[in-house]
């Protein structure tokens, strides 16, 4: 098994959530909360990536972030290095992919939690911000522990952005699931076959946990 | 000079009605305001609107000299600072605290000891010490009531406003806590505005009340004054009591206790009344009227009195006396008729002991 596109997969699919938890919180609770008319706009922008072929989005990405773009130059000027083809230029594309995997189950869970429990804390003195912390999050950890294992699990998937984006490079892009398309394409099926089993039998691990998880708190 | 919590303002919904109100409230001691109506009235936002929970667009609320809300100049007091407590009406305790910490919750700026006895204090209070571990879904309704009230309390807040604080309760209990709540805000010398459409809650708890219909204030004043003479059949018909007027139980034998009403002295059944004030109430319908002076009847209570004035509904019609105190009667046109009854005449008002209702007030 090619261990060096399962650790980059797992490190990019890591960081990738971690990214989604700092952004997709506070765009979640905005989305639950605000009353705004205009707010579908940005319920449409954040689902895009459902309805999207990855192609789609990766083309845009690549151009986004290329040399001649202004992202792409500030990074350039930044770091000296270019972000297509590299691991930074990667994790963009996963966190953008990924965004409605994390912000949908967040935004749910938080519109699930009784908005007078929310008014009480703060009649009771405490700021909306602790409230949040007191309160909101407590309440809908399960909607957060399930938008964090669909990020995970969705970035591990991920395919065709990553071949836009990253391309096939050993050790800096190279994930598991264009490992298997290369084992394939050299007719190598049994070596396909075994980092496709590790990957169902991971997927179906994690999924087992989180939902174990969520009935123990139904119960409660 | 006394501190007094003085509101008048406009909240508007988008497509659905204005709201408007106007209402003062002494905040130095103990006294409760009434916000009352059908529901749909607008007395929820009302109470919103004075927690800080809804901006109101127009409008001022001064509470003592610090202003919550001054829509012109832009000023709106987030519920944070308003130092009130409020009590939901579903309770809204925190599921995942225990009782202890859903008390605690609010005290902020305490050391660690006198938080704890604080929570310690505000069981005792509401009676529920020895339950401090649980979580709000092992207790009952009454008890999860309590413990809100506690947790709304326990900061000790200028002003508590109540919503509906009764309304998801059964019967019987609801009997006990409404004298509870007010015994509590009382020792606690708490003022409060609790907002309710039920009558005898109104009654027992109130001491002034603000009559709220389709978004507007249509009377406010002492609750007796209210109940007793609305100023229009509009609030007459929300009060929904034809009679209302203070009394005091003289002494209870029997079963059966002597009121002073006004003048007079009157028979009411009581079921479990002690000797104090209580609210007289009497539907018009209830009462019989008998021209001249008094026969001897099976009914307990014979008033001689004077017809003030006589209004026609539909095929009835009602008539306020003056018998010692403000009575009014309703009866079908034909009896006027039979007994030709006019403004100015006199008449024996019979009621039986059971019609004559006391609520009392703690």
């Amino acid at each position: 098994m090619d261990w060096t596109a399962v650790w980059l997969t797992l490190r990019l699919a890591a960081l990738t959530t971690a990214i989604l938890v700092a952004l997709g919180l506070p765009l979640a609770y905005w989305l639950a909360t605000s009353a705004w008319r205009g707010k579908f706009l940005v319920e449409a922008v954040v689902a895009l990536p459902l309805v999207l072929p990855p192609t789609v989005l990766g083309f845009y990405i690549l151009v986004a972030i290329g040399p001649h773009s202004p992202l792409g130059q500030l990074y350039e000027t930044l770091t000296g290095r270019l972000l297509p083809f590299s691991f930074q230029g990667l994790l963009i594309a996963s966190v953008l992919y990924s965004f409605p995997f994390a912000v949908r189950p967040f935004a749910a869970a938080f519109a699930a939690v009784d908005w007078r429990l929310v008014e009480a804390s703060w009649c009771l003195g405490v700021s909306r911000v602790r409230t949040v912390v007191r309160i909101v999050l407590p309440l809908s950890w399960a909607g957060i522990l399930t938008g964090m294992v669909l990020s995970f699990a969705h970035t591990v998937g991920e395919f065709g952005v990553v071949l836009m984006v990253g391309g096939n490079i050993p050790g800096v892009t190279r994930t598991v699931s264009v490992a298997i398309y290369d084992e394939v394409q050299a007719l190598n099926y049994a070596a396909a076959n075994t980092t496709a089993l590790f990957l169902l039998g991971l997927s179906f691990v994690v999924l087992c946990v989180t939902y174990g998880l969520q009935h123990r708190v139904a119960v409660l | 000079m006394t501190s007094e919590l003085v509101a008048s303002f406009e909240k508007r919904f988008p497509g659905g009605p204005v709201i408007s109100a106007q209402l003062r409230q002494p905040i130095d001691g103990f006294s409760v305001t009434v916000l009352f109506g059908p529901s749909g009235s607008g007395k929820t936002t009302v109470l919103r609107c004075l927690a800080g929970l809804e901006r109101p667009e127009a409008g001022t609320i001064h509470c003592g000299d610090v202003t919550w809300l001054d829509a012109a100049r832009g000023i709106f007091l987030p519920p944070q600072r308003r130092g009130i407590g409020y009590l939901f009406q579903e309770y809204a305790l925190f599921p995942h605290l225990s009782v202890a910490q859903n008390i605690a919750y609010g005290l902020t700026g305490l050391s660690e000891a006198e938080r704890r006895r604080r929570v310690v204090d505000m069981l005792d209070l509401v009676q529920l010490a020895g339950l401090e571990a649980r979580h709000p879904k092992q207790l009952s309704g009454g008890q999860q009531q309590r413990v809100a009230l506690a947790r709304a309390l326990a900061p000790r807040p200028q002003l508590l406003l109540l919503d509906e604080p009764l309304s998801a309760l059964d019967a019987t209990i609801r009997d006990q806590l409404r004298q509870a709540i007010r015994r509590l805000l009382r020792a606690l010398d708490m003022p409060a505005v609790l907002v309710t459409h039920d009558r005898v809650e109104a009654l027992s708890l109130g001491d002034a009340i603000v009559v709220l219909d389709q978004g507007k204030v249509c009377q406010s004043g002492p609750v007796h004054e209210v109940f007793g003479r609305p100023r229009d059949a509009a609030v007459a018909h929300i009060v929904g009591v034809d009679t209302v007027e203070p009394g005091k139980v003289l002494h209870v034998a029997e079963g059966l206790a002597t009121v002073a009403v006004g003048g007079v002295e009157l028979v009411a059944l009581a079921p479990d009344i002690e000797d104090g004030a209580v609210s007289v109430c009497i539907r018009a319908e209830d009462v019989i009227l008998e021209k001249g002076a008094a026969t001897p009847s099976s009914a307990r209570n014979r008033l001689a009195g004077q017809i003030r004035t006589l209004s026609f509904e539909g095929p009835m019609v009602r008539l306020s006396l003056a018998c010692g105190f403000p009575l009014t009667a309703l009866v079908t046109r034909q009896a006027r008729e039979e007994l030709a009854l006019q403004e100015g005449d006199q008449v024996t008002a019979l009621i039986k002991a059971p019609s004559i209702h006391l609520v009392p007030r703690g």
